[in-house]
């Protein structure tokens, strides 16, 4: 006989509010990638940048002699800079399988037959994405500026340049948003995760060639919106109050990263569902 | 929280639902030019219900409209007396769904995976687990509830289908071809478990399927679609019929002939393997095939086999969809 018959039971528990599942998800999203240990050392790498500005912040502070180290308001734009590199790995590392691997092992239904809907089927894969490079991005910035507090033993620095603190959470947000949105788009198009962390590459890659190969043969800047990085640093720069790096219109920049995260929400919503109808 | 320690009560607390558990009116579905569902208007009483149908009848398309993955073009679903259309979460969170193809999470052992979806259900995470443990051992699965999914042969795979889709205990089952690609036995245990879960632990379900034996063997009513249209439905003993035998006869002589004769005579024929007819006819007491012999020596057929036979799930199908 085949039934355990004390194995089904009915349930008399509590159970939570529809619009909680997301949060299950993106709980059980970090736990697997955290077990991974290619993943926590590729976190170690990317905390390395901290570590290195955090020893020159103590050098500067402590020796008079190297005083010309000291922090300035663009150093922690170029520490966002180089983490760029950072958010471009852990993204295709976290983000290429989020969806793709739910697509290719049909989970999609599974998950869209429970109380949830597809928005936070993607809130819950995105938190995942966007934790991760908020960890890597935002979270060690505003570590850097609490690191120059303390060496310094005030807050001098901090009160003069108080523009710090929305510019790192803005440009912080708008690297964390561009790069999870495309990449969970892609995610949602494919069954493969490799072939999304090649399509993400790929995208990276050609639109700044593209803009590059422009600026090579016309000796103007103003095509960075046909690059997604070029567009974020003009917006990076005027967000941290320095020269605009390209002759593009900052709102054109932003409204080019803006319509990257749209049309990545867009896609997502057209591919996020229980059955795929081929007609 | 354990199961006998609830501190809040719950919707589901109260005894199964028993009332209708799916009202469709007027429901028609469209993928491009094609009606997959056109005009539906059924009611699937509690209890076990089979939802039965050649391929492409619009099963399935019926059980995804029903789950909220489709939106009709017309007409209205009530899934356990709410409205699909407009509490699709809060019917979602009452019935379970067993897809017809291949499903699971990456990464997970069976364990983790039934739990992460009683949790997806609103269970907490350690009721969710301790359930996970009961229904994997429900289903069979319970030696192997360690293992990768993606390790699982094809049986193993539709168990675990299931345990995911009664984690949380649902009012309401969907399963969708559960028997697919499973061997003889597994296939015999799967059918013993719906039986169990439908008769024992008064689990309401839908049982959407193509083989008739399933149907007959764990429902008690029948939704017999054909073309997207329902050819006919009801209680499977009362659309067997109860006055009325049906034969099995096979012939030597001009057989399309005959089944015309027979079917001018009023009868219902229906073709089956190998020669062999299936005759339906009302109204005649005991096991008696006079009547054919007489229409046999009428027609110069000689009669080489009858076999008195009782009505069948097969019958109401044949008779419903034709023999097509």
């Amino acid at each position: 006989m085949p039934i355990h018959d004390q194995g089904y039971r009915r349930y008399g528990g509590t159970r939570a509010t529809i619009g909680q599942a997301w949060r299950v998800m993106t709980r059980a999203g970090i736990m697997s990638v955290i077990s991974k240990r290619q993943f926590l050392g590729l976190m170690l790498f990317a905390w390395a940048p901290f570590v290195v500005r955090a020893v020159q912040i103590y050098v500067s502070a402590t020796f008079q002699q190297a005083s010309f180290l000291a922090p300035k308001g663009e150093t922690f734009r170029e520490f966002l800079d180089q983490q760029g590199a950072f958010v471009f790995f852990v993204t295709i590392y976290v983000g290429a399988g989020l969806i793709a691997n739910d697509r290719r092992a049909n989970a999609l239904q599974l998950y869209l037959s429970k109380p949830m809907t597809s928005a936070e089927y993607i809130a819950g894969k995105l938190a995942i994405l966007f934790l991760f490079l908020v960890s890597v991005t935002f979270l060690p910035a505003m570590m850097l500026l609490l690191t120059q507090a303390l060496f310094a033993g005030s807050l001098t620095f901090i009160s003069n340049n108080l523009y710090l603190l929305p510019a790192i959470t803005l440009f912080s947000l708008a690297q964390v948003l561009l790069a999870s949105t495309t990449m969970l788009a892609l995610s949602s198009l494919s069954k493969s995760s490799r072939f999304v962390g090649v399509m993400f590459a790929g995208l990276f890659f050609f639109t700044t060639a593209l803009f590059n190969a422009l600026r090579g043969i016309t000796g103007r800047t103003s095509f960075a919106w046909l690059s997604p990085t070029a567009s974020l640093e003009q917006l990076g720069d005027v967000i941290f109050r320095l020269p605009p790096r390209y002759q593009l219109s900052p709102a054109i920049a932003g409204l080019t990263v803006l319509v990257l995260i749209a049309g990545s929400f867009y896609i997502m919503s057209r591919r996020v569902r229980g059955v795929e109808i081929v007609t | 929280m354990t199961e006998t320690d609830a501190g809040q009560a719950h919707p589901l607390d109260s005894p199964r639902f028993a009332g209708p558990v799916v009202h469709c009116q007027n429901l028609s579905v469209r993928y491009g030019k094609n009606w997959a569902l056109n005009n539906v208007t059924a009611v699937f009483p509690a209890g076990a219900v089979g939802l039965l149908g050649p391929n492409g009848a619009g099963k399935s398309t019926l059980l995804k409209s029903l789950l909220g993955f489709l939106v009709p073009d017309k007409g209205s679903m009530k899934v356990i007396d709410m409205d699909v259309a407009t509490q699709p979460l809060e019917i979602r969170e009452r019935i379970g769904y067993m897809p017809e193809s291949d499903s699971h999470i990456p990464g997970m052992n069976a364990v983790s995976f039934v739990a992460y979806c009683g949790q997806l259900s609103g269970l907490p995470a350690t009721d969710a687990m301790q359930r996970a443990h009961e229904v994997l051992y429900y289903v069979g699965l319970g030696e192997a509830r360690y293992r990768n999914i993606e390790t699982y042969s094809t049986g193993m795979k539709q168990r675990i289908k299931l345990a995911q889709a009664i984690v949380h205990d649902p009012d309401l089952l969907f399963l969708d071809e559960p028997t697919n690609g499973m061997d003889p036995k597994g296939r015999d245990e799967m059918l013993e478990l719906i039986h169990d879960l439908a008769h024992n632990k008064n689990v309401n379900l839908i049982l959407s399927s193509h083989l008739l034996p399933d149907v007959e063997f764990t429902c008690d009513h029948v939704v017999v679609m054909d073309k997207g249209t329902v050819a006919t439905y009801g209680p499977i003993d009362a659309l067997k019929g109860t006055t009325g035998r049906v034969y099995e006869l096979r012939i030597k002589g001009d057989e399309a002939q005959f089944i015309s004769v027979l079917r001018g005579e009023g009868y219902e024929v229906h073709d089956s393997d190998e020669d062999v007819m299936r005759v339906f006819v009302p109204g005649v007491a005991g096991d008696n095939p006079k009547v054919l012999f007489d229409l046999a020596a009428r027609e110069r057929v000689q009669v080489r086999h009858v076999r008195p036979s009782v009505p069948t799930l097969e019958d109401v199908f044949a008779r419903a969809v034709g023999d097509k």
